[in-house]
């Protein structure tokens, strides 16, 4: 799947909830399923700090496409980090440099996307892409 | 008894729906809201009474002064001060704390101590730690029991022939504790040292007396207490305010200004350097009259009713930890439940229409005692219900569920 179906995915499967609990419970179950970084590579350099939340996020680069994995200390970020890191995983860094990440507005998540929201969602995008920034100059 | 519909309809902002919810309140310890008579005190001020004060001959601006300076007199009574060149107006409890840090530091010599709580806000540690840096003070802690109340008789042990100073909330903002200053002070002033008290958190909530407590300074922000934000008071003894130097200079508060040598104002315009926020204080004196009509005194036994309300119906989850148990409480509670996240827990209680607090609440050394990284903060006030708390505990179940606690 390119990123634009895999973020269309994401849209459709939140279209059916129009109650706001029902899709903070999608991201919750997400986050609590995304414990993916293992405790070695929660350093500072991976670290992306919200006021109120902590998100870890690494990257590798396999066979020139970038894997990312992500946790959060919190359930709601780390479902929103894990959705990022679904949709951008498995894509060479230039797709991921090119991507227009436009699933988190269409969701209804916009408000998070505030740069003073407190879970740092914007500082999250753009760690991301700043992986795929320094794979893509190496490559 | 409160006539809560009355005093509901006095507050517009809480007829206020969030995402089609009805607004829950639940976050009064980091500002309250504003009644009409408020917002209208302001307006009056701006369309009929605006003029630079103390230096105009002309009639607005006397009017604009007598304003003022009668904002100072409602203050001082409300507090009980013994005279109103003892009240300073400031732009709240965080300047009033730098200013005595600031002007009374000036008296201090490095290795003089000054003790503090472990349960201060960051405005009442970071400013010493400031001095100390200028200065070289030293900073002694008076720490806390589990349940969040002082232990004070390691007081005695800390004070040395060297404490210039202590400096203490009166009611703890991240725990609710409302602490014995009274007996603190006598304490202190037992061994001639003056006591510095954060008011931010109990003048809203419960009765104070200035001059019964004997506090030397007393501090508070107009925010907390129904008034508009950027206006806040120092109180301090006469003696003081006349012993500690100036702390900003600027206009207002000089007698006269030559090239060689100024000399300062009385007081308490001494400490009022430039344009004061003259529209603030007659705002500020209007919502204590709105208090005072009310009556402190039941003001604070409703909201303890909400206290013990809401710690009722909270205690009833199976995992809930409260930070902050102590025997006298003022109306807000800091939780947890299980391991959700307070962020977490804090976001899923909007969507439900309530407004809490998560995080440190400017108390990091608390939260690092209890060895959380924070907690969900419901504080009340008087416009209040138990209905809300019945709204409110309903959301933390519901939210519960959804983390899977
Ligand atoms: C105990 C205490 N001290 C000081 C402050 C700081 O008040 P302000 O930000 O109004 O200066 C607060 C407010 O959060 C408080 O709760």
């Amino acid at each position: 799947m390119t990123i634009n179906e895999k973020q269309d995915e994401i849209i459709s499967e939140f279209e059916f909830l129009d109650d706001w609990l029902d899709k903070y419970q999608q991201i919750i179950d997400k986050g609590m399923a995304s414990k993916g970084v293992e405790p070695k590579d929660k350093v500072p350099e991976n670290l992306i700090e919200g006021c109120q939340s902590k998100v870890w996020v690494v990257a590798e680069l396999i066979d020139g496409k970038v894997n990312y994995r992500a946790e959060s200390n919190t359930d709601i970020a780390g479902g929103i980090a894990a959705m990022l890191v679904d949709v951008l995983s498995g894509h060479t860094p230039q797709e991921i440099l090119d991507a227009e990440l436009y699933f988190v507005e269409r969701i209804g998540l916009k408000e998070h996307l505030s740069p003073t929201r407190a879970n740092g969602m914007l500082a999250m995008m753009k760690q991301i892409k700043l992986f795929a920034l320094a794979f893509s100059s190496k490559a | 008894m409160l006539d809560l519909n009355q005093i509901r309809a006095d507050f517009p902002i809480l007829s206020e729906t969030v995402y089609g919810k009805p607004l829950v309140y639940f976050d009064n310890a980091a500002t309250t809201q504003k009644p009409r008579c408020v917002v209208q005190k302001i307006e009056e001020g701006y369309y009929k009474r605006n003029a630079n004060i103390h230096r105009g001959v002309h009639f607005l601006s006397q009017e604009a002064t007598e304003a003022h300076e009668a904002s100072r007199e409602e203050v001082r009574a409300f507090i009980n001060a013994k005279c109103a060149n003892e009240i300073v107006f400031t732009r709240g409890t965080t300047e009033a704390i730098n200013l005595v840090a600031s002007s009374f530091g000036e008296l201090l010599q490095a290795g003089d101590e000054i003790i503090l709580t472990q349960m201060e806000h960051h405005s009442n540690i970071v400013p010493w730690q400031l001095l100390r840096a200028r200065r070289g003070v030293v900073l002694k802690v008076i720490p806390f029991n589990k349940k969040g109340e002082l232990k004070l008789d390691e007081l005695e042990n800390l004070i040395s022939s060297k404490t210039k100073l202590i400096a203490c909330t009166h009611v703890a903002n991240s725990l609710g504790t409302i602490n014995p200053i009274k007996e603190i002070i006598r304490q202190a002033h037992a061994h001639s040292i003056p006591v510095l008290v954060d008011g931010a958190q109990s003048v809203p909530h419960i009765k104070v007396d200035v001059l019964d407590l004997d506090a030397d300074f007393f501090v508070f922000s107009g925010h907390k207490i129904y008034a508009p934000t950027g206006i806040g008071v120092l109180y301090g003894k006469e003696e003081w305010l006349e012993k500690i130097p100036p702390y900003q200079g600027g206009g207002e508060m000089i007698d006269k200004v030559t090239f060689d040598q100024t000399t300062f104002a009385a007081l308490p315009f001494k400490f009022e350097a430039g344009t004061p926020d003259f529209i603030g204080s007659t705002a500020l004196a209007e919502a204590l009259r709105y208090v005072n009509a009310i009556g402190i005194e039941t003001i604070a036994a409703y909201e303890h009713d909400l206290l013990v309300y809401a710690t009722e119906q909270l205690s009833r989850f199976d995992n809930i930890r409260f930070i902050g148990e102590a025997n006298h409480k003022s109306g807000l509670i800091s939780f947890l439940i299980g391991t959700i996240h307070p962020y977490d827990l804090g976001t899923v209680l909007d969507k439900l229409g309530i407004a809490v607090r998560t995080g440190h609440h400017c108390a990091q050394p608390v939260m690092q005692a209890f060895g959380v990284e924070g907690t969900v903060r419901a504080s009340f006030a008087f416009y209040n219900t138990k209905e809300e708390i019945d709204i409110f505990i309903a959301a933390v179940e519901r939210a519960k569920k959804m983390f899977k606690q």
